[in-house]
């Protein structure tokens, strides 16, 4: 009998993210750009840096941002990582990769964010632009992602950095309209002592399309 | 047929299959105490929520052509006049000030159970309360008022908040319009410390497509709330000739003079200067591309 017991414990800890899902994130989506628009839309200018909490140290090397030395270097998609991604004006493609893997693609950028879910640790890999991300549902219906191991970058596309030691938190959460419109609001807070005096905490939105008419792959652009 | 040690084991194992599937099941949704002071966090348009925007930059708003009519007629003058000196914005104006929030619960005094959430106002917001005890909306006759009338239902740990009855006003601190037909929907989540919140304003008369904004709060008992509540207000004289209604502070079609100001400044082109429900989406960076530059 304690054997059929530990099976059934065995069999439903094994049950996956999917199965477990509260919310359905899948889809199209698209940001809808109605805040820091002149920071998103457009290059803001060398030195522009409102709004985000910034250190000398942050200031020193945002102040030396050079386009085209990413771009001489490869290194056009530094403004495409992980802690800046979500604010990027771009379209977003959520599929389950596997029943414990959530697959978010973007238009802009072309870049692949992985979520795992149940401690399911991928292999160890070098530092990316989109880090390592472990993913749990909250009780609350939430998606709670966590992502570190990344690859330093810039939170704006105008050489605002984020270091290697930087993580972000994050809280998906998905709300229906009265016209029955889906939209993802994500509570995002970006760590890291080095370059930030505190969290820099932002909300963001997407709301759902009903295909992937308008998914417009271009690549990373250093300007 | 089953003897009855495997019907014992059977019913055992169901039984423990139930619990776990109880303990372990997600999610177990509950709402959650508002109550308190929370801390705004400016990391989003610092410059518009605190010192304010420029006279003209309805960047991101989906104003339509009679919206975008009406903010380029606005003069900031206008606030000078005693019967638009103690107004006061738009309930959207949570999501877009620079304050904190002071929320308070109002208690059924017979049964105990929470009624209404109280939004605290600041100097230029009026507070506003969440009815959540299922009354309706009033007649669309009703009078209006600058906190409108509001209901809340919880929606698994989401508050789902909507307002309607509200008086015409601002959308942006600079004049862009928000008529006095606009109703709001306002998602509110908390996050641990962090409290979000996520609206949507529809204005059949000044926009195109819903405007929709995002922001968050932190729990901070030792928050800046500026007064934390509506301040009390009495208009005086400020244009000695705005007592006649001799003088309306405006700028006619075409005349307004801070038009071409953030091209100048930001080298953006006007016509996304202007807003419009396009601007709002990714594909209109292309347009950015190709505009003319300045």
């Amino acid at each position: 009998m304690i054997s059929s017991v530990v099976l059934a414990v065995v069999l439903l800890q094994a049950q996956s993210a999917k199965a477990r899902a509260p919310i359905d994130l899948t889809g199209y989506w698209v940001s809808v750009v109605t805040q820091d628009w002149r920071w998103r839309m457009v290059t803001p200018a060398k030195g522009d840096y409102e709004s985000v909490p910034i250190t000398l140290e942050a200031k020193k090397v945002g102040d030396a941002w050079d386009p085209a030395k990413d771009e001489a270097a490869g290194e056009q998609c530094k403004s495409y990582g992980a802690p800046a991604l979500m604010a990027v004006p771009t379209r977003l493609h959520i599929t389950w990769q596997d029943e414990n893997t959530l697959k978010v693609e973007t238009d802009a950028g072309m870049q692949t964010r992985i979520f795992h879910f149940n401690n399911s640790k991928p292999p160890d890999t070098a530092p990316s632009w989109q880090g390592t991300s472990m993913a749990e549902w909250e009780k609350s219906g939430s998606l709670k992602i966590v992502t570190t191991h990344l690859r330093p970058g810039y939170l704006r596309k105008n050489g605002v950095p984020y270091s290697a030691n930087a993580a972000l938190t994050e809280y998906w959460d998905l709300t229906t309209e009265r016209n029955r419109d889906q939209w993802i609001t994500i509570t995002s807070s970006v760590d890291d002592s080095q370059y930030l005096r505190q969290p820099w905490v932002t909300a963001l939105h997407f709301k759902k399309e009903a295909d992937g008419t308008r998914w417009d792959p271009m690549p990373c652009s250093a300007r | 047929m089953l003897s009855p040690m495997n019907v014992m084991k059977t019913s055992f194992v169901s039984l423990c299959l139930c619990v776990f599937v109880i303990l372990t099941s997600v999610p177990a949704f509950a709402q959650f105490d508002l109550s308190g002071t929370w801390a705004s966090r400016s990391n989003q348009d610092e410059m518009e929520r605190g010192p304010g925007p420029d006279p003209v930059d309805y960047l991101g708003l989906p104003l339509n052509d009679d919206g975008r009519a009406k903010a380029l007629s606005f003069n900031y003058s206008m606030l000078s006049l005693p019967e638009y000196q103690c107004g006061y914005l738009s309930p959207f104006y949570i999501v877009l000030g620079p304050f904190g929030l002071r929320i308070s619960s109002e208690l059924d005094p017979v049964t105990g159970k929470i009624v209404a959430w109280k939004i605290g106002g600041w100097v230029d917001r009026d507070a506003m309360t969440v009815w959540v005890d299922g009354r309706p909306h009033p007649s669309p006759n009703a009078p209006h008022s600058y906190g409108g009338f509001t209901t809340g239902v919880w929606e698994g740990d989401t508050l789902t908040t909507y307002t309607t009855h509200m008086k015409a006003s601002m959308i942006r601190r600079n004049g862009a319009p928000v008529s006095d037909q606009a109703t709001m929907t306002m998602h509110i989540i908390r996050h641990g410390d962090l409290l979000t919140i996520r609206a949507l304003m529809e204005d059949p008369v000044y926009f195109s497509e819903p405007y929709v904004r995002s922001r968050i709060w932190t729990r901070d008992p030792a928050v800046n709330l500026a007064n934390g509540v509506s301040s009390p207000c009495e208009p005086i004289s400020e244009l000695p000739r705005a007592d006649t209604a001799a003088v309306i502070p405006h700028y006619l079609p075409g005349k307004n003079p801070f038009m071409n100001e953030l091209t100048q400044k930001h080298n953006i082109p006007v016509e996304a200067v202007l807003g419009g429900a396009e601007t709002m989406y990714p594909e209109y960076r292309a347009k950015l591309k190709q505009a003319k530059q300045p």
